[in-house]
């Protein structure tokens, strides 16, 4: 693979960018793989990544039935943060945006990782509370936020109305190096690598059945045939229900349509990413200029890919009070994603009821920012075939045994 | 855009008058059930990209609950019908099978 770099640009200025490589190469499937991982999101072509990179398992491939970064990854609205509020996952969410500090220049791809500052608006005394309890693992946690006051709030946001009357800021929690990164450039960074290192990322290929023997998995079916390996991954967040089907067991996920929409381009006006989690409602300013608005999950089960309408207007209801300058402008792209959702809104990283078949998922309406991080642990699950002390409490019998990550209660949404 | 007929008041309700209820026919466990169904029942509800049967409440008309079966990877309703009943009736059971005749069947 030839580097990118300020070097490069300026020799293919001068002969008119014909030398450009193929980021990564479109092989046929191989009969059989070390680790096979059925998803190409962010997630999945992390997980194979890190499998290179921190075990030195490169007979992989990752298989996607449709393009790579299609799924949500390349849906989401991008934010990254790691104030949550349990232990467990404010380890693996800090994990993952430390690791996207310095992404770019390990995978030598820019992912535009901007840590701009993330502000969570408080609007009712229940959040001020909440906020201020988070602030104070975060604390315990080692992980930087503080609580602002409406006047700081103000100051980080000068365009915000304080005093809506429905929706009153009475404050925020804040994290400085939250932020967002370009969602294609960090599943088009992963995939670079990743073939770099020798792995097959597979497009336009979708698993049709998982086989076994005795109880451990021996390969899979596809639309290109039967491909074989001696451990598999399942990272295909909405469709995860579906995969565990194939392979035999059942998953406490539901899916369900989440929206996001973008208006039209115009002058810089928010410099931060705002979250006002009562009212579903998150935005933020793309480099192009347009706002980057995302809303709440549909209420009912859902495999579309497209959201209800009257979401969409709440969302931009509520946010034309907090935000009344916004309230000409025209939303120019509306689209939904499935989001793959858990009872303590906390992911599964785990082995299965099948032997050598491993999920990572759960990730719900939050996974974003979780990728580096997600990938970092599961590939120690998938190359070991034990949990690391990441991915330990993330296992999918917690919810038999009442261990909950309980995040739902402590946000009130993901993101 | 959603629209369930309610089978309680005759209304052809849109979805900003319902509210959903998840799945339907649930059968509930609760003190001395085995872990496994109690898991089952509060978690790991059935989530098929296909035919599904759920509760919907008609929350902004008639105020009651009633029961629908809807395919969820392209928003096909196949009918609605009243909550008092643990199984779906056959008539639209045999409507489902007709237009989905790779569909499993009913648990
Ligand atoms: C509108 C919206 C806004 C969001 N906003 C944020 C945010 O601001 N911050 C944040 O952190 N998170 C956010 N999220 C959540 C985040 O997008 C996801 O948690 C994350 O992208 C999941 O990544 P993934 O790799 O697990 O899944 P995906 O990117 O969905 O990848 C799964 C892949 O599996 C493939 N697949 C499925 N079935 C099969 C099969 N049978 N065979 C082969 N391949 C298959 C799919 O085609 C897909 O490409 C948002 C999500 C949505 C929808
Ligand atoms: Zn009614």
């Amino acid at each position: 693979m030839r580097r990118y770099s300020v070097f490069a640009i300026a020799r293919e200025a001068l002969r008119f960018h014909s030398g450009w490589e193929k980021a990564w190469r479109s092989p046929e499937p191989k009969k059989q793989y070390d680790v096979i991982i059925v998803g190409a999101g962010g997630h999945g072509l992390a997980t194979a990544y890190y499998l290179g990179k921190n075990f030195g398992i490169t007979n992989v491939a990752v298989i996607e039935k449709g393009w790579l970064g299609g799924g949500n990854t390349g849906r989401n609205t991008t934010i990254i943060r790691s104030n949550y509020l349990q232990d467990p996952s404010s380890a693996i969410f800090e994990k993952a945006r430390a690791l996207y500090e310095t992404l770019s220049q390990d995978l030598n791809y820019n992912i535009m990782f901007s840590p701009r500052g993330l502000l969570m608006l408080a609007q009712t005394h229940h959040e001020v509370r909440g906020y201020k309890r988070t602030v104070h693992a975060n604390q315990l946690q080692g992980v930087a936020t503080e609580w602002v006051t409406p006047e700081q709030v103000k100051k980080l946001v000068p365009m915000i109305n304080l005093h809506g009357p429905r929706y009153p800021v009475l404050g925020g929690q804040y994290q400085a190096r939250g932020g967002t990164a370009r969602h294609d450039a960090v599943a088009w960074g992963y995939a670079r690598a990743c073939s770099d290192m020798g792995m097959d990322i597979i497009q336009n290929c979708e698993v049709t059945a998982v086989r076994s023997a005795n109880g451990v998995v021996t390969g899979v079916e596809t639309t290109r045939g039967e491909i074989g390996c001696k451990k598999l991954g399942i990272v295909v967040a909405g469709h995860s229900g579906v995969l565990a089907e194939m392979a035999g067991f059942r998953l406490p996920i539901e899916s369900i349509a989440l929206q996001a929409l973008v208006s039209e381009p115009i002058k810089p006006c928010i410099d931060i990413v705002v979250m006002a989690n009562t009212v579903h409602g998150y935005i933020s300013q793309s480099d192009k200029g347009e706002l980057v608005i995302g809303g709440g999950t549909d209420g009912f089960n859902n495999y579309t890919q497209r959201g209800s309408f009257h979401h969409i207007e709440e969302t931009l209801r509520a946010l034309v009070e907090t935000f009344p300058v916004i309230s000409r402008l025209k939303m120019l792209r509306q689209w939904g994603g499935i989001v793959d959702m858990t009872g303590d809104r906390s992911p599964l990283i785990s082995k299965t009821p099948l032997g050598n078949c491993f999920i990572n998922c759960g990730w719900g309406t939050g996974g974003f920012k979780a990728i580096p991080g997600s990938g970092w642990a599961m590939a120690e699950l998938v190359a070991k075939g034990e949990p690391g002390p990441l991915a330990a409490e993330f296992d999918m019998w917690r919810f038999k045994e009442g261990r909950f990550i309980d995040e739902s209660v402590a946000a009130g949404v993901a993101h | 855009m959603l629209i369930l007929e309610c089978p309680c008041c005759g209304v052809k309700a849109e979805e900003t008058e319902l509210s959903p209820g998840g799945e339907a026919h649930l059968k509930r466990f609760g003190p001395g059930s085995t872990d496994e169904d109690f898991e089952t029942y509060m978690f790991a509800r059935q989530n098929p990209k296909g035919v599904h049967f759920e509760r919907w409440r008609h929350a902004y008309g008639c105020g009651k609950w009633f029961l629908a079966a809807r395919c969820t990877a392209t928003l096909e309703v196949f009918g609605t019908y009243p909550a008092q009943t643990t199984e779906p009736p056959a008539e639209l059971i045999a409507k489902i099978k007709a237009r989905r005749p790779d569909w499993k069947g009913w648990k």
